[in-house]
């Protein structure tokens, strides 16, 4: 089993921590991982991306260009990277920002309005874990378990109040999908 | 029969490289006889920089470290903070500390590195053949500057002491010459000022020596000091220019 | 099984060289290495030792030399246009026969080039950098247990050659985030006791670090010791992987970040029925040069793929000396090379080999 993912969007919208909330549940589930980040004068307030391998084998390179999987949460990132996705490969996209549809056919696409969502769970800044909680449900690539048991690693420990909510948002986003 | 002098302990018994005239035998003399006094020849860590001083290790019984050009205070920056306890000190001239090594030697006394800097001031390049330092006085010949330092082409001699004052790092920062008796009884005591206030973990310290070059001042020994006195010392005023307790004289 | 946690690339080399008794870190910012100092500006002092952020990379590479002749265990990283900066005192360094540690997070070129990843420092680190004559120890991890891994090994390696090591990462390597295990912290042995300038304590002779030899005669035997314990660490310490090897038509030569892009080429050229291998040098200096021979003999051609316009090539064609032909494959300026291009390449050359 091998997942190869790209996850991207403005800064401050969470997308480093879903890879990295991935990385830290497949390692937990004793896979191998990667996760690379963007990096450089773009963090500072542009586009944001990072990618993730998830494999059961050792992983061979750890920099994502033909994704199996795009989590895009804002239009840039969808203009940017929707072209590159394998075909038969799956788009998750934030609905509620991106304000066209995907053009690919030949891909499985799941819109997510994520920060409607986020809004109904308490709080519009989870519209991240809406998102990953889709994914979770869409692929079962990591368990939400696993990740939900990563939340403590990942959030700095004065965030870890906000564990309940994360979770609530997760269970949102995997509610409107079926496996 | 009482004896009156002696070789210092903390130097090697033999004779130098250096030239008939020139004052780095005073200074090393000063230097040793502070570390005898002391009594810390045990835990002296020496660093020679490049120029005529580079083999200073071959003269001094203690260990060292031989930096590349300008850039002793770093090297005694690690060595420091490797050896806590040891007595660590730089001898350096005016190219290696003043032109290549001007930015590590401001901000070691920025640190307030616990280290003692011996600056050899004789206005020129000695060991590369008397080229135009950036102490080298406005009109002063030397080999790259045939006609005299051009003020408006080579701008104006930095003043080391002056400068390094400002910092609050520098515990102890004093200008003394090595042209007479009475002038290097007093470089003795600054320099001894010097060590005291590095034991004293008060902050890093340095003595500015004026200094001769016979050889390539193209000058008699004498007449060199001479030279020194009428010349280097209105430029560069003596004194201390900041002390541990705050104070500072000139002249 | 041992804890595995997730660690950046720098941070784990960070993390490594503490546990490695590293207790003196001199360095200055550069991207994209920061993680490394600024873990170290935390960490060191937890243990006692020291870190110290210098007015430059030149005074940096000099404290270097200070504390390691003063036998601390020490070490500084930078990304290129730093490592360019630390050259002389690197060259005094392997003069005065100290041993540190020397991380290279490498950035595009030359002058400020750019910040993304690029292997375009490997003529620096493998065929001097500074001046005169001598070499480096350099590793080239291809992962970050590999960075926990090497850091570990090359203070003792740097220690039993008295020559400075090389750690040459990239920024893909720094940057990145896998699952370690940590080795236990190991105690700094005085393996320097014999040498270092500590003080001419309880009646010992003092002692010099010095790499200034005006006699000609001295300064080449001083230069043949060097270079024979050079020729000691090409006998020890060459490292390399090799994969699929044994019936590759093509074989690729890659390190670092490239070889992990190679091994996804591999795989996707196998899957199409390409013959495709990898040699992977874990140190380029001293170079496998016998294992990268031994291939050649097997396989039909060679293709060495580099973040780089052709340098580690020149050492493969050196290698291989003739007896097959070596293909360049490379990306500078920050592009990694993709996976399907490199396979894509093989294919092309297997096919030309094939039919000829």
């Amino acid at each position: 089993m091998v997942e190869e993912l790209i996850i991207a969007g403005f800064g401050g919208q969470g997308v480093m921590l879903m890879g990295q909330l991935l990385s830290y549940a497949g390692m937990r589930e004793a896979k191998n991982v990667s996760w690379m980040p963007s990096y450089g004068p773009e963090m500072r307030g542009g586009t944001a991306n990072c990618s993730v391998v998830i494999s059961t084998d050792s992983i061979g390179s750890p920099i994502v260009t033909e994704p199996m999987t795009l989590i895009v949460m804002n239009r840039p990132s969808l203009d940017r990277f929707e072209q590159a996705v394998r075909p038969g490969g799956l788009l998750i996209h934030n609905s509620s920002l991106i304000d066209r549809e995907p053009e690919r056919t030949d891909i499985r696409i799941i819109a997510v309005p994520a920060v409607e969502m986020a809004r109904e769970v308490g709080s519009d800044r989870v519209a991240n874990m809406c998102v990953l909680g889709a994914y979770l449900a869409a692929t079962g690539v990591v368990a939400y378990e696993s990740v939900a048991e990563c939340l403590k690693e990942v959030l700095p420990e004065r965030r870890h109040d906000l564990i309940p909510l994360n979770l609530k948002a997760l269970a949102r986003g995997a509610s409107m999908v079926k496996p | 029969m009482k004896q009156v002098y002696a070789v210092p302990k903390s130097l090697q018994p033999q004779a130098t490289h250096y030239c008939p005239g020139c004052t780095h035998g005073i200074a090393h003399k000063l230097v040793a006889e502070t570390i005898d006094e002391l009594g810390v020849r045990d835990r002296a860590i020496g660093v020679a920089p490049v120029g005529c001083a580079v083999f200073a290790y071959d003269y001094f019984d203690c260990d060292f470290q031989q930096a590349a050009h300008g850039r002793a205070p770093a090297v005694a920056t690690g060595i420091r903070r490797v050896v806590p306890d040891a007595v660590v000190f730089t001898y350096q001239g005016d190219g290696d500390l003043a032109s290549i090594g001007a930015a590590e030697i401001i901000h070691a006394a920025m640190r307030g590195e616990r280290i003692s800097v011996i600056f050899i001031n004789n206005a020129v390049y000695g060991m590369t053949g008397g080229q135009m330092a950036p102490t080298t006085l406005v009109g002063q010949k030397t080999t790259t500057s045939p006609a005299g330092r051009e003020l408006g082409h080579a701008g104006s001699p930095i003043r080391i002491a002056e400068m390094l004052a400002t910092i609050p790092g520098a515990a102890y920062v004093a200008r003394v010459s090595l042209s007479s008796p009475a002038n290097v009884a007093r470089a003795k005591k600054a320099i001894r000022k010097a060590f005291d206030t590095q034991l004293s973990g008060a902050g890093f310290s340095l003595v500015e020596c004026l200094s001769t070059c016979p050889t390539n001042w193209g000058m008699a020994p004498i007449e060199a000091m001479e030279w020194l006195e009428k010349n280097m010392i209105p430029y560069y005023p003596l004194g201390e220019f900041r002390t541990p307790e705050g104070g500072a004289s000139n002249g | 099984m041992a804890e595995r946690k997730l660690f950046k690339g720098n941070e784990a080399v960070a993390e490594a060289a503490v546990r490695a008794g590293c207790r003196f870190f001199f360095g200055y910012p550069i991207t994209p290495q920061n993680e490394i100092p600024e873990y170290m500006s935390r960490r060191l002092p937890e243990v006692g030792g020291v870190f110290l952020q210098a007015e430059s990379e030149i005074a940096a590479i000099n404290m270097v030399y200070g504390a390691a002749g003063a036998g601390g265990r020490v070490m500084t990283s930078s990304s290129s246009p730093g490592i360019s900066l630390k050259q002389e005192g690197i060259s005094y360094i392997a003069g005065a026969e100290l041993p540190c540690l020397i991380v290279n997070m490498v950035r595009g070129g030359p002058g400020l080039g750019g910040i993304q990843a690029a292997q375009s420092d490997y003529f620096q680190a493998v065929k001097g950098g500074g001046h005169g004559d001598y070499h480096c120890i350099v590793y080239t991890p291809s992962s970050v247990q590999e960075m926990v891994d090497l850091t570990m090994q090359a203070f003792d390696v740097a220690e039993r050659y008295r020559m400075p090591v090389m750690i040459l990462g990239d920024a893909v390597l720094g940057q990145m985030m896998e699952p370690v295990v940590l080795p236990d912290p190991r105690p700094t042995d005085a393996a320097s006791a014999g040498w270092a300038t500590t003080g001419a304590r309880d009646g010992r002779a003092p002692r010099l670090i010095n790499s200034i030899y005006l006699k000609p005669d001295e300064l080449f035997q001083h230069n043949l010791k060097l270079q024979a314990r050079f020729e000691q660490a090409k006998a020890a310490e060459v490292r390399y992987e090799a994969v699929n090897t044994d019936d590759a038509d093509v074989v690729l030569v890659a390190y670092g970040t490239t070889s992990r892009v190679c091994r996804s080429a591999m795989d996707r050229a196998r899957a199409a029925g390409v013959r495709v291998g990898l040699v992977r040098p874990i140190t380029v200096s001293p170079f496998p040069y016998q294992a990268i021979a031994d291939v050649a003999r097997t396989a039909r051609a060679l293709l060495t793929v580099e973040m780089s316009l052709g340098q580690m090539v020149e050492d493969v064609r050196l290698a291989v000396c003739g007896a097959a032909p070596v293909h360049f494959y490379g990306t500078t300026g920050g592009i990694v090379p993709t996976a399907s291009a490199i396979a894509e390449e093989a294919r092309k050359i297997a096919m030309a080999e094939v039919g000829k």
